[in-house]
Order: structure tokens, then C-alpha cells, then sequence
């Protein structure tokens, strides 16, 4: 898989290379009230409004303000059969990189520290582990929009 | 340039002829002698062939030639516009549509019973032997600007076979007549084989001032006969002429041709995007312009911003599309509805001329559809109960559009037997949409009808009963973030209301900010802005505000949206208003006008209401427009509480 590697807090996430439009340096944000903490802000990417996604929301970890590391990966990619454009909230982007099929795992079922149903697989990548995630089923249970549709 | 496919250009013309045509027939129906809209009908037919011929469709050409052969009888006179003949032709113009759509899925024969079905009407009751009746009115000066009415004799009878009749005419009294004055009027029976376009040759050049008609009379009629007297069927079948010669309507026509061109929708879109960024851009260099303290600088920017501004109200109007575009596509329906339902039903429009956003008035017709068939279906009695109830047999279906604020209502107006309280009440129980026995107002109940799955009709009719569609519409509505209001009378009939936002993709708005946050209002619906009064008391742990004698219900924008930071010492109200209602939405700061560029939040944020969609501010960051309907529907439900509460008091 060719993967853009960030990092969120301590963990490695592995976004699919093909579905990343763009990577932005911090914007402002603006932020939108009552709405769900994972995708609370707004931001302007070059003339059109993108929701911000905070992936740090979902698998619970801290969320320290931004500083110059911070990067805004514009992804985007279909969702129940519509695209979607989205920023994503990284601490750092790393870099391009080949993730070895043959090295993805299935999740593991006991034993994480993560909420195992937003993880599609874990690869490996030199010495540590690299946290795919599954983004379509993030956006559909962390956004709403399963009980919109409902 | 892009290449377009010519087949797609003609069915693109095609569908608005078929539309001229099928008003035309439409107006027919009603107005039989109306040569205008026979002579419309003609056109739209004839350009159809001729282009379809060009772009190889050789079985709708060849099929209109057929159609056209028969309304030329009716266009000469030959025919009478019967209601057989536009129902029949209707049909022939289905017939068109379906062919130019697909050619190979229609059957042949069908097109074949059509056309006999034409043939029959046109020869049925055939006029074609009786005379022309000509009655004119000269003007009283006709004879002082040397019009002699002699010669306008001789040229008819030169035509064919010519009787001049008398027509009374008051005359002055004998001592103040003026000789110089043309006082008579004439009736003149021309065979009936003369050519109708002959006899209007014969007043070319007088035809301005005068009164002329000319009709088919009846053989057997009285000398003395004149035109008011003729008997109705006579004038059934006569052609009443109110137009100028032909050639000149059909050349007014091709001027309204060429002044309008046909542009596909997304290039407008486009343009929009355009004309949106352009906004977002100039917006910037006014602001840079008046922290540079550069005079030059300011009037450019000044220059550009009148410009811009100019240019995207000529954008946006090309957008608008008036709702009577939608409107027209209803009668058909109703002509169909009425005819398959025995119900006599007359449909009445107003408000043609609202505009609307052409995305918005696309979205609108599927509801429309739906609701008109459930007024009709469900709305109006059969016409023996209209009878029972003292109404007059034939229904009326009102539909009108206006403006209202920032608003657009559309309402669908019936005058049936209203709907039946206790019967929704009773199928919502049984379907456990209520409780049994719960305590529910009128309003209420009828609000059930737009649950899902709901349908009272005990019978479930090809047009409706499936109790699916009220849901729909209601849905739609709300999806183009409108809502739907209900009124019915038991007796007297039900009304729709769907009231739309005027959502553009620009707008004024109002920028306020409240905490660090920014956010726009749209001013249309800004009323006004006043201070926050020191004292502004929370009565009894509700908001209201006394202003100028008039209770407003406030809500502090700070505590609805979370917001951060100290509240300022002067707090400032923008009193909002949707219908007749108002609110006053407390912010920090009122910071001032803008044009604000709607961009439509994502799917993430569909589900706040609160706000209608997002815009990008002069200085490149966000700001979230509010929508002012439904933050006024939450006030609305303060002041009923408090209407409650007092009700509660005083008892």
C-alpha cells in the first residue's frame, strides 16, 4: 500500500496515499459550536470550506494545541458512494512510504489500546507499527451521519 | 469550446416547444376561438418537424407532418377546437415526446390510433360548408382620413359571393350629426369558401382602430343576424380574429428568439463559482487597501468593489428562474387528474412572476406534484357532495408563489372538505404513531400527515393513498432548509404552505461576532440592532425584551454556541424576523455589512441546524452563516411557553 505516514501523540497512522489531495500548513480554524468534537472546526482551503477532522478525538488522546510541526493532510474519498473532502489534523507528517502487504495484520481483538472497529489493519514499518485506519467507518459513526440517514 | 451532440441540442428544443404546444392547447380548450394560440400551436409544430427532419429524426417528423395536417384544418378555420380534438392532440403531443426521447421503445400503432383519433375530431363537426360573418366598425374619422368604405365592399366582393347586411348602430340625433363622421356599421356574409387570410387583407391597412371580427356563421341563419346574436355553437366554431396578420406575430416571436439563448446549467454554476471567488478576493483587497491608507489604492479597490458587486447581482439573476416556468407544467396535471378522477377541477395561479433559484425551483416540482394530487385526490369531493355542501361543482385549486420577507411561500389552496381531524387522529393510533387518548391540539394531529407512512384514504387510488408523499414533501422541503405549514378549515378546504429561503449563493449579510467567533446573518432578515438594555430582565428565568411597546423573546448567541472568554459590557441585540415572527439574538459586537459567499457545509455538519451553511471572510478565514428560520422557530417556541404561562396565571 502506498501510505503517507503522520503522526497523532506517540502512534504512527498510515493514510492512503491516493486519497490525499494536499498537505497544508496550520490555517485558522474556525470553530463550529454544538458540533461533534471529531470534526468541530472549519477551515479555507483555497476558496472552499473543509471540515476538519481530529482524528486524536477518536482513539481518545490527548489534544495539545498546535505548534510547527502541526499539518493539515486534505483527504479525500468516497463515502457511502459521495465524495468527501476533509482536512485531518496530524502532529507531524512524515513521508511517503511503501507499506509491505504481507506485513498488514488483521486488528488484534484483545490487547489494544485503541478502539479496534476504526483500525482496518496494522502494518509494520522499520521497528515499530503503523496504524491503518478504517476512515470510511470514522467519518460514518464519529461525524453523525449514521443517525442522519436513520 | 465544449462539442455538443446535436441530437441532445434538439431534444433540448424540442422540450420547450412541446411546452409551447402543449400551453397553447391548454389555453385552446378553454378559449376555442382564440386564433393566437392555434397559430402558436402551428408554429411550435412546424419547427419541431422542420428540425426534427434536420437531426434525423425521421419518425417524429414524419409523425408531426401528420399532426400538422390535421391542425391546419383547425388553424383555416376548417375545424373547430373542440375538447375532443385537444384532448387528442394532447396525446399526440405525448406521443412526440415519447418518440424524441427513444424512438425504437414506442409502438408504432399507438401512433397510428393517435392520429385517427385526430382525423375523427377534425372531421366531426364540419363547419366547412357554412359563410363567413364579418361585422366591422369603422373609427368616427374613418371618412376624414379618406377610408371609403365602398371600396373595402367592392374588394370583397370580389372575393366570392357577398351579401351586406344592416347593423343597428346608434346614430346621433338628426341636428348633430356630423357629416364628416363615419356613424355605421356593417355585417358582411362572404362565401365560405374564401380563405380567411383573404377577407383580413381586405382591412391591411385599417386594421389599427377598428372593430373587426370575422367568424363562421351558420348557413341557416336569420338576414337580420347579427354578430352578438350569434348562437353559441356558431360561435364554438368560429375563429374570432384578434391579432394582427400572421407575419407579424411570427416575427415578434423570432425576436423573442434571438434575444434569449439557451446556456447549460453548469456553465452558470460555474460562472457563480466564479463570480464567488471574485467576491472573496475583492473583499481582501479592501481591507488591505484601508490598512494601507493609499487614496489611489482605496478608489481602485472602491472601483472594483461596485463593479463586483454589480456584476454578481447580473449573475445571480441569471439564475433566477420565475416560478411560473413550474407552474405551467401543473395544468396538464390537473387537466389529467381532473378528467381521470370526474372531478371538475379549475386550477388558478398567481405569483408567476416570483423568482426563484433555478436548483431551488428544481427541487420543488416533485413536492408540488404531490401535493396537488393529494388535494385533488383526497381534498376535493366528487362533485355530488360539492353539491350536498353547497359548493358550486366545479373545485378550485389555488396555487401562488410571493414573497414574503426572505422568504419565498408557495401555497396550494383547495377549497375540499378540509381534512378529517378525527380520522388522521384515529389511523394515527391504529399505526401507533400516538398513544391512544393523547392529548394533542388540532394543528397537531394534522401534522401527523407528514409522518412517514402515514395515510388516512381507506382506498388506496393509483394517484395517491400510498401514504407515501406528504413525508417526501415535507423531507424536500426541509432539505432546501424551508418548511411547511398546514392550515385547514373542516368544510371549507385545506391549504399548503411551503415557505423556501431566498438561498442564493450570495447574499448581504450582517457580521457579528460573539466570543472569538465570527458569524454572518443574513440581512434580509435583520430588522434592527439595538443595545442590550442593562436591565434587560430575565423574566422569570426567560428572555424577553421590551421593544417599543412590543415583547421580543432574546436568546444569548454566547450560551447557545458555547463561546469562550468574557462576555463584552455592551452587549448588543440583532432583532431577526421570519413571517411574523421576531427574536433577538444577543452578540458581542456587531462588526458590519459584507457579501457573503453561501458555501454549503459538508455531510459531517448536516445535522446543525443552527446554522445554514459557511463563508470565507476578507481576511481568508471561516465564518458560519446563521439560519435565521429555524433560530426563529426556537424563539417562536419561547414565546408560546410564555403565552402558556400566562394562560397558566390567569387561570
Amino acid at each position: 500500500m502506498h501510505a503517507l505516514t503522520i503522526r497523532l501523540q506517540d502512534e504512527i497512522f498510515a493514510l492512503e496515499a491516493t486519497s490525499v489531495r494536499e498537505i497544508l500548513d496550520t490555517v485558522p480554524i474556525t470553530r463550529v459550536p454544538n458540533a461533534p468534537d471529531f470534526v468541530g472546526g472549519l477551515i479555507n482551503v483555497r476558496g472552499t470550506v473543509v471540515p476538519l477532522a481530529d482524528l486524536r478525538v477518536v482513539f481518545g488522546m490527548q489534544r495539545p494545541p498546535t505548534d510547527q510541526d502541526t499539518r493539515i493532510v486534505v483527504v479525500e474519498f468516497e463515502l457511502d458512494g459521495e465524495p468527501l473532502v476533509a482536512g485531518i489534523l496530524a502532529d507531524k507528517v512524515h513521508e511517503v512510504t511503501e507499506i509491505d502487504a504481507g506485513s498488514m495484520e488483521a486488528v488484534p481483538a484483545v490487547g489494544m489500546r485503541w478502539p479496534p472497529a476504526f483500525i482496518r489493519s496494522i502494518g509494520k514499518r522499520g521497528d515499530g507499527f503503523v496504524i491503518i485506519p478504517d476512515m470510511q467507518r470514522i467519518f460514518r459513526i464519529e461525524a453523525g451521519l449514521d443517525a442522519a440517514a436513520a | 469550446m465544449t462539442s455538443t451532440d446535436p441530437a441532445e441540442t434538439f431534444r433540448h428544443e424540442a422540450a420547450g416547444l412541446l411546452e409551447i404546444l402543449e400551453q397553447s392547447l391548454l389555453d385552446l380548450e378553454k378559449r376555442p376561438d382564440d386564433g393566437d394560440l392555434v397559430s402558436s400551436a402551428f408554429r411550435a409544430l412546424h419547427t419541431l418537424k422542420g428540425s426534427g427532419a434536420m437531426f434525423g429524426f425521421t419518425a417524429v417528423s414524419s409523425f408531426i407532418h401528420d399532426f400538422e395536417t390535421a391542425f391546419d384544418k383547425v388553424r383555416k378555420g376548417e375545424a373547430a377546437a373542440t375538447a375532443p380534438l385537444v384532448a387528442a392532440a394532447l396525446r399526440a403531443k405525448d406521443h412526440v415526446a415519447a418518440l424524441i426521447a427513444d424512438e425504437s421503445a414506442v409502438d408504432p400503432q399507438k401512433g397510428a390510433a393517435i392520429l385517427r383519433a385526430l382525423a375523427e375530431a377534425i372531421s366531426a363537426p364540419a363547419p366547412n360548408g357554412s359563410d363567413w360573418l364579418v361585422s366591422f366598425r369603422l373609427p368616427d374619422n374613418a371618412l376624414i382620413h379618406g377610408t371609403n368604405p365602398k371600396l373595402l365592399f367592392a374588394e370583397m366582393q370580389s372575393l366570392g359571393a357577398c351579401e351586406i347586411l344592416d347593423r343597428s348602430v346608434p346614430v346621433a340625433p338628426v341636428g348633430e350629426i356630423d357629416p364628416d363622421f363615419l356613424y355605421l356599421g356593417w355585417a358582411v356574409r362572404i362565401d365560405g369558401a374564401v380563405e380567411l387570410p383573404a377577407i383580413e387583407d381586405v382591412f391591411l391597412f385599417i386594421r389599427d382602430d377598428m372593430e373587426l371580427t370575422i367568424e363562421r356563421s351558420d348557413g341557416g341563419k336569420q338576414e337580420n343576424a347579427t354578430a352578438e346574436e350569434a348562437p353559441p355553437q356558431a360561435a364554438r366554431a368560429s375563429e374570432v380574429l384578434r391579432c394582427e396578420p400572421e407575419s407579424d406575430a411570427s416575427s415578434s416571436a423570432q425576436k423573442d428568439k434571438t434575444a434569449t439563448l439557451r446556456v447549460p446549467a453548469e456553465r452558470l454554476d460555474e460562472l457563480m463559482d466564479r463570480v464567488g471567488e471574485l467576491v472573496i478576493a475583492q473583499a481582501r483587497l479592501s481591507q488591505l487597501a484601508v490598512s494601507r491608507h493609499d487614496p489611489a489604492l482605496v478608489s481602485i479597490a472602491e472601483d472594483i468593489e461596485r463593479l463586483t458587486s454589480s456584476l454578481r447581482d447580473t449573475t445571480m439573476g441569471t439564475r433566477m428562474v420565475p416560478i411560473g416556468t413550474l407552474f405551467g407544467r401543473f395544468r396538464r396535471l390537473v387537466h389529467d387528474l381532473s378528467r381521470d378522477l370526474g372531478k371538475q377541477v379549475t386550477l388558478v395561479t398567481s405569483g408567476e412572476e416570483t423568482e426563484l433559484d433555478k436548483t431551488v425551483i428544481e427541487q420543488l416540482a416533485d413536492p408540488l406534484v404531490h401535493l396537488i394530487r393529494n388535494a385533488m385526490d383526497h381534498g376535493i369531493e366528487p362533485s355530488a357532495e360539492r353539491r350536498a355542501s353547497g359548493k358550486g361543482d366545479t373545485a378550485t385549486l389555488r396555487l401562488s408563489a410571493a414573497h414574503r420577507g426572505a422568504e419565498v411561500a408557495v401555497t396550494i389552496a383547495d377549497d375540499g372538505a378540509g381534512l378529517d381531524t378525527a380520522r388522521i387522529r384515529a389511523k394515527a393510533e391504529a399505526s401507533g404513531l400516538i398513544a391512544p387518548g393523547a392529548v394533542l391540539g388540532e394543528a397537531d394531529v394534522n401534522r401527523l400527515i407528514f409522518e412517514a407512512g402515514f395515510s388516512t384514504s381507506r382506498s388506496v387510488t393509483s394517484l395517491s393513498g400510498r401514504g407515501v408523499g406528504m413525508d417526501v414533501v415535507k423531507g424536500t422541503i426541509e432539505g432546501l432548509r424551508g418548511s411547511v405549514d398546514l392550515a385547514s378549515e373542516p368544510g371549507y378546504g385545506t391549504e399548503v404552505t411551503l415557505r423556501l429561503p431566498l438561498t442564493l449563493a450570495i447574499i448581504d449579510g450582517l457580521l457579528v461576532r460573539v466570543g472569538s467567533g465570527r458569524y454572518t446573518i443574513p440581512l434580509a432578515a435583520v430588522e434592527e440592532c439595538i443595545e442590550l438594555p442593562k436591565n434587560a430582565g430575565e423574566m422569570r428565568g426567560r428572555s424577553f425584551l421590551d421593544v417599543r411597546g412590543e415583547l421580543v423573546p432574546f436568546m444569548r448567541l454566547r450560551d447557545l454556541f458555547h463561546a469562550d472568554g468574557e462576555a463584552d459590557v455592551y452587549q448588543k441585540v440583532v432583532i431577526v424576523s421570519s413571517g411574523q415572527i421576531r427574536i433577538g439574538l444577543v452578540v458581542d459586537q456587531i462588526i458590519g455589512n459584507n457579501q457573503t459567499v453561501i458555501k454549503q457545509l459538508s455531510r459531517l455538519h448536516s445535522t446543525l441546524k443552527t446554522f445554514s451553511g459557511a463563508t470565507i471572510l476578507g481576511d481568508g478565514t471561516v465564518a458560519l452563516i446563521l439560519d435565521v428560520m429555524n433560530l426563529v422557530g426556537f424563539g417562536q417556541k419561547l414565546e408560546e411557553t410564555r403565552r402558556d404561562d400566562v394562560l397558566a396565571r390567569a387561570a
